[in-house]
């Protein structure tokens, strides 16, 4: 579904230095793929986000979503950010509403959709609430429902979970399964999380810091549904053994 | 439950009010053991009972000072919102106007009045034109900064719906900047006030700065005393009503109920 062929991405920063935040990435995401991309911070993880979404343009190489060349944003996708970035003066079910909103929908035809959202991530009743009423994880399980109502073919999250408590994450983390077991989407995952990232992906990708490269693609070989209890599993520990070391050999390779 | 409330008024305003009472009560009674001249600080009960005297006569100066405060302060706004509007969206104009803005601030705005005056005759317009000088400046900054804060994934997320800049900027950016400009209004209204006494002084025959003036050069400071208390008293009232029609339109500021 996603294709990227040697994509670089270099900007120029605001006192003029010239800065490299991915190099020569080459990937191939499969229709409702889930694949995770690891890696320490500022190796251009964002960056990858943002340019399969259209908002920047790969200044080398070429990403295409479906055949289709990405030059600007399209229709089709559903972002989640670390923040979950509500607008304080909505209520809940408006928050969600805002997407298709945006989208130049008619959210009046979206209500019953968006109510069944928040029931399925467990916000059920709480759809007239106002952002600085729920804490950190409601809002950012508001977040993903705004982001799933216009039932977009990829989903791409930036450190969704990264705010949250470990609690609430590993809660979060499993959940995220579930509704993706229930409408199957290619996601597209930012995570710093070693143990995240397996527990989630299909394949994770392990990236290197700055220029970003992709340092190797691991195949997680878990049975589905997913549960906490893999992480005793011996093919977890191992995976999460050969990423620590691909991550740890990056860094010692850069002192 | 009962006492509780009682006490936290007490805390709130008896302390605050008694203080103001003590104050009001040495002030008076200085005033009479050392024999000071009414016209050098009359005594309290002066001040008011001139005040009483004047309540007629006082109600179209003050609807005078009233009129222009308002006028400035409306002025301010309805110039001061679109200029920062233009000034974060484009880049051109921002770097044209932000330099005569900022011009426009630093000249005293005493020093303009006169001039002011000269140009744009006499009457209650002159005296709008100063107090819209003195208050636009803080609601084109503040308006400006909270239009450049709204959250930089908002923006990326207007986007990536494909959503034009004009909608964009109706559901989220000026929304989002709307505490920005409340606290700019705030601090417009108060130098409404300012601006309309100082046009008063310059040159004007009606209003309570022009009382103030007057009453000053006829030696009669208790009737000055009055005229301030009242332009302190506007300025108050104008103040909680931007704070009212703040919490009116924007309830989400409130902060969050206790559990």
């Amino acid at each position: 579904m996603i294709r990227l062929d040697h994509v670089d991405k270099t900007y120029r920063t605001r006192r003029g230095d010239v800065v490299r935040a991915v190099e020569d990435i080459s990937l191939v995401v499969g229709e409702n793929e889930f694949v995770t991309l690891v890696g320490p911070s500022g190796c251009g993880k964002s960056t990858l986000l943002k340019l399969v979404a259209g908002l920047t343009e790969a200044t080398g190489g070429a990403v295409s979503v479906r055949g289709r060349p990405v030059s600007e944003p399209f229709a089709d996708v559903g972002f989640v950010f670390q923040q979950p970035v509500l607008l304080p003066w909505r209520s809940v079910v408006d928050n969600v509403l805002f997407s298709v909103e945006m989208l130049g929908l008619e959210p009046r035809q979206y209500r019953t959709q968006a109510a069944g959202l928040l029931e399925l991530t467990g916000l059920g009743g709480f759809e007239t609430k106002y952002p600085r009423e729920l804490s950190g994880g409601m809002q950012q399980r508001v977040a993903i429902c705004r982001a799933l109502l216009p039932d977009p073919g990829l989903l791409l999250m930036d450190e969704p979970f990264g705010a949250l408590d470990a609690m609430t994450r590993e809660e979060m983390s499993l959940e995220l399964l579930r509704v993706w077991e229930e409408r199957r989407k290619t996601i597209l995952f930012v995570t710093h999380s070693i143990p995240e990232a397996i527990l989630l992906a299909d394949r994770v990708v392990v990236m290197t810091p700055r220029p970003g490269r992709v340092a190797r693609v691991l195949t997680i070989d878990l049975p589905r549904p997913r549960t906490m209890d893999l992480e005793f599993d011996g093919r977890f520990k191992d995976a999460s053994d050969e990423i620590r070391s691909l991550i740890f050999a990056a860094r010692k390779d850069r002192r | 439950m009962i006492a509780r409330l009682i006490r936290r008024a007490a805390g709130e305003f008896a302390v605050p009010a008694l203080t103001l009472l003590g104050a009001l009560l040495a002030w008076e009674a200085a005033t009479r053991v050392f024999r000071v001249p009414r016209f050098i600080m009359p005594a309290p009960s002066a001040i008011l009972s001139e005040g009483w005297e004047w309540r007629y006569r006082f109600i179209g100066h003050t609807w005078v000072t009233l009129y222009e405060t308002l006028g400035g302060f409306a002025l301010s706004m309805l110039v001061g919102v679109p200029l920062a509007i233009l000034i974060v969206y484009s880049p051109v104009l921002r770097s044209a106007l932000y330099p005569l803005i900022v011009l426009a601030q630093s000249v005293p705005k005493i020093a303009i009045a006169p001039v002011l005056l000269l140009v744009v005759g006499h009457g209650e317009f002159p005296k709008i034109v100063v107090a819209f000088l003195v208050a636009f400046f803080p609601v084109v900054v503040d308006t400006a900064t909270g239009l450049a804060a709204t959250p930089p994934e908002l923006l990326d997320l207007s986007r990536s719906y494909r959503a034009s800049a004009f909608k964009t900027f109706l559901k989220v950016r000026l929304p989002m900047a709307m505490p920005f400009v409340f606290a700019g209004a705030k601090v417009a209204i108060t130098l409404s006030v300012i601006g309309a006494v100082v046009g008063e002084f310059v040159g004007s025959d009606q209003g309570l700065g022009y009382v103030i003036l007057s009453a000053t050069s006829y030696w009669k400071t208790e009737l000055a005393f009055s005229s301030m208390i009242l332009l302190s008293l506007m300025a108050i009232v104008l103040f909680g009503a931007v704070a009212l029609v703040e919490r009116l339109t924007c309830p989400w500021l409130a902060p969050a109920p206790e559990e």
